[in-house]
């Protein structure tokens, strides 16, 4: 059991218990099993890690044995040391050497060949030569009997490169552990419904079109439609949204979401990877695959770098031949492990991968490598106004009754409104004892319909006055107005209310320095009142998509880096347009979203915690692009000098490296002021 | 000093036994997890299960 991941392993011996057996015991205990798929990424990293740490402690012990002869072998350099015991160390120090560079060394051996096929210069290349160079050299001296042995310097280099590779596996693997988290969410088994006859079938084997029974407390297996019964589904694990949302027949499912209504049967219209669920985890995964522009810049460098230090080595060790002979070996060879640019290639890498998994504990991820970047650096923030600083959910805010009450006008438009699909019918839905035949939806205008004996329609002003006469002058200005054969009924004033925490992040996003705009396609009344609210200045109403992204492009032509925040459905293009995206999670318009960043638990409080760590992050890449430059541009003049014996430019070299990578990890490190909030849990509780 | 002749090898032997040892301890899974079992105090104890399941294991 593993409390840190929230997972528990179970294993048994398949010829005394059946499996089902298994999952009935752990379904009675309340869990919800899953069975480890073969392609498991937890199997793989769990191998890598077992690998990487066997070549670590193989690298650790031989450093060890061979430091302390190598002491033996320096005093007694000094002080005289009978030449048989003097040659017995060295022997002994070579077959301690040996395994530790087969062993420990072949990540460094293999990451060379691949970048000689390849026809690039990477970093292992220098790595190996040197290596290679010194272990060469050592064993030529001592099999000879003379000359100087490093047999220190190479085992001490192998281990203190494979400890900065370590911490660097290490983030790696806790970034990658939110989108396994995902992945879990998809149930291993399904009720799989065919002619009539119910059985139990592996995921995998389901397609689309099979029809298959959701029971109550399990997750959906893959995308589909509800064709009968009708249930409430969380979908909070995938989506953030905390309200069980009700499903009925015609509804979309998510694959990951949780039933808690009641046993539902339906349509599968999407499995396996096409489903909304694997989409989220590409994305997650395409972030953590693609570099970011600074990071391929600084590979580009390092790669020419490589190139300027073989060259510089050649021109060290021809310089030193033509002065000093006897010091040409040992100059040459600390030039190269000297300069090895580990650390100007790891600088970004590890930093990004951090920030990335910081950022994901709080339910952001980030979905293009560059985002962290332009996040850190944008300036003007634009927000769309429906479902993003307010709820996107309709509501009646204020029943004007012209004639009658307010109950009795509610009760008409609930019953009018009831065939609607329009998104502000929703603001309706409720009891109604009225009932209207003969509903006709006029699109655009409102709906018309039979109550009693009159004929009634509600909608736009100039809808209703066409059956209704003239608006009376004493009514006030709304949204939707309701009236019949017989006069004016009613008018309703439909809002939509602000998220909870919007006011709090516009102010938090102005004390970063951040100037908030407003863009809808709403009624300039609604977008007035939440901007005044907001305290936002500047604010557009009535724009359409394309007026939206000419709104964007002025801002970006005048030099501003932008920030759209919006709902990822309607807004798609400004999304794409600008500098940097952030959606608000909601259901299946995810996957397909074009963003940066999504805000997986559709909140916006999350936004100015993202603006300060992606501030940090690129803080920190700063340091460590400076740290290694100014590293490796002091060092190289100082081996060239021959001033920098080997053990001493391994030692260096590696603490550049070992500096950069734990610098980014500071950022994993969580703020003491932020809220715990729990990583996206792993197991469906039933 | 001759005792060294002896010393050296013993020492690698027993380095070599340590790595043994250490090769089968991740192989064993006892580095794959650092956390869990400092957890495993305050875990209650396994009930004892009324019809023992023979084989089932977990871990």
């Amino acid at each position: 059991m593993n409390p840190a991941t929230g997972r528990a392993q179970v294993a048994f011996d398949r010829s005394r218990v059946g499996l089902g057996a298994v999952l009935r015991a752990i379904a009675a205990l309340g869990y919800r099993p899953h069975v480890l798929g073969a392609a498991d990424t937890l199997a793989i990293t769990t191998r890598e890690r077992r690998v990487a740490l066997k070549r670590l402690v193989v690298a650790g012990f031989g450093m060890m044995q061979v430091m302390m002869i190598a002491v033996g072998l320096y005093i007694g350099a000094s002080q005289g040391m009978d030449p048989t015991i003097r040659e017995y160390l060295r022997i002994t120090c070579l077959i301690v050497t040996g395994p530790v560079l087969v062993y420990a060394g072949r990540p460094f051996f293999a990451g060379a060949l691949a970048s000689w096929r390849s026809r690039q210069l990477g970093m292992d290349v220098p790595v190996v030569i040197g290596l290679s160079l010194a272990f060469i050299a050592s064993s030529w001296n001592t099999l000879l009997h003379r000359g100087e042995v490093y047999f220190d310097s190479v085992t001490m280099f192998v281990f203190l490169l494979l400890l900065g590779r370590y911490v660097e596996m290490s983030a790696r693997h806790r970034a990658g552990s939110t989108a396994d988290a995902l992945l879990r969410l998809v149930p291993a088994t399904a009720l799989r419904i065919r002619d009539g006859v119910r059985e139990r079938v592996p995921v995998i084997a389901l397609m689309a079109g099979d029809r298959i029974i959701v029971p109550v407390g399990e997750c959906f297996p893959a995308d589909g439609r509800v064709t009968s019964g009708s249930t409430d589904v969380d979908e909070s694990l995938l989506t953030g949204e905390s309200l069980p949302i009700p499903k009925a027949p015609g509804s979309l499912t998510v694959a990951g979401s949780l039933n808690t209504g009641a046993p539902v049967e339906i349509a599968l219209s999407a499995v396996g990877q096409s489903t909304v669920l694997a989409g989220i985890v590409r994305l997650l995964e395409r972030a953590q695959s693609e570099r970011p522009r600074i990071a391929r810049l600084a590979d580009r460098a390092a790669s020419g770098f490589v190139a300027c230090v073989l060259l510089g080595a050649l021109l060290v060790a021809l310089l030193w031949l033509w002065v000093d002979p006897s010091r040409a070996f040992e100059a040459t060879l600390s030039v190269l492990v000297v300069t090895c640019p580990c650390a100007l290639s790891l600088a970004t890498p590890t930093v990004v991968t951090a920030a990335t998994a910081a950022l994901a504990r709080q339910g952001l991820l980030v979905t293009r490598a560059d985002a962290l970047e332009a996040l850190a650096r944008a300036d003007h923030v634009v927000f769309d106004k429906t479902g993003t600083l307010t709820l996107g959910q309709p509501q009646i805010e204020k029943a004007v009754p012209y004639v009658g009450t307010v109950d009795e006008a509610l009760n008409i438009g609930r019953a009018l409104e009831q065939g609607s699909e329009h998104p502000l019918a929703l603001a309706f839905a409720g009891f109604t004892t009225a009932t209207a035949t003969a509903v006709a939806v006029h699109p655009g205008a409102g709906v018309e319909g039979i109550i009693g004996t009159e004929r009634l329609r509600i909608g736009h002003t100039s809808f209703v006055e066409a059956i209704a006469g003239p608006r009376p002058k004493d009514l006030p200005t709304a949204s939707i107005d309701l009236g019949g054969e017989h006069g004016w009924r009613a008018t309703f004033q439909i809002g939509d209310s602000l998220r909870p925490e919007a006011a709090r992040v516009v102010r938090q996003l102005e004390a970063l320095g951040l100037t908030p705009h407003i863009a809808s396609g709403d009624h300039p009344l609604a977008v007035t009142t939440v901007a005044a609210r907001l305290g936002i200045k500047d604010w557009h109403a009535r724009l359409t998509p394309s007026a939206k992204l000419a709104l964007l492009q002025r801002l970006i032509v005048r030099g501003h880096q932008v920030l759209v925040v919006g709902d990822g459905i309607n807004d798609a293009p400004i999304l794409g347009a600008a500098a940097v995206s952030v959606a608000l999670g909601s259901g299946s318009a995810l996957a397909q979203s074009s963003a940066d960043l999504i805000a997986l638990r559709g909140e916006l409080a999350t936004l100015p915690l993202a603006i300060a760590t992606a501030r940090r992050a690129s803080r920190v890449i700063r340091q460590n692009l400076i740290w290694a430059s100014a590293y490796n541009l002091i060092a190289l003049p100082i081996a060239a000098l021959g001033w920098v014996p080997p053990w001493l430019a391994a030692v260096g070299m590696s603490t550049s490296s070992l500096l950069v990578v734990l610098n980014a990890l500071r950022l994993t490190r969580r703020e003491p002021s932020s809220a715990p909030t729990p990583a996206l849990p792993v197991a469906c509780p039933a | 000093m001759t005792i060294i002749f002896l010393l050296i090898p013993l020492g690698l032997v027993l380095v070599g036994a340590a790595l043994w040892a250490f090769f089968w301890a991740v192989g064993d899974g006892q580095f794959d997890d650092l956390e869990s079992p400092g957890w495993s105090v305050v875990a209650d104890d396994t009930p004892a299960l009324e019809t023992p399941i023979d084989g089932e294991q977990t871990g």
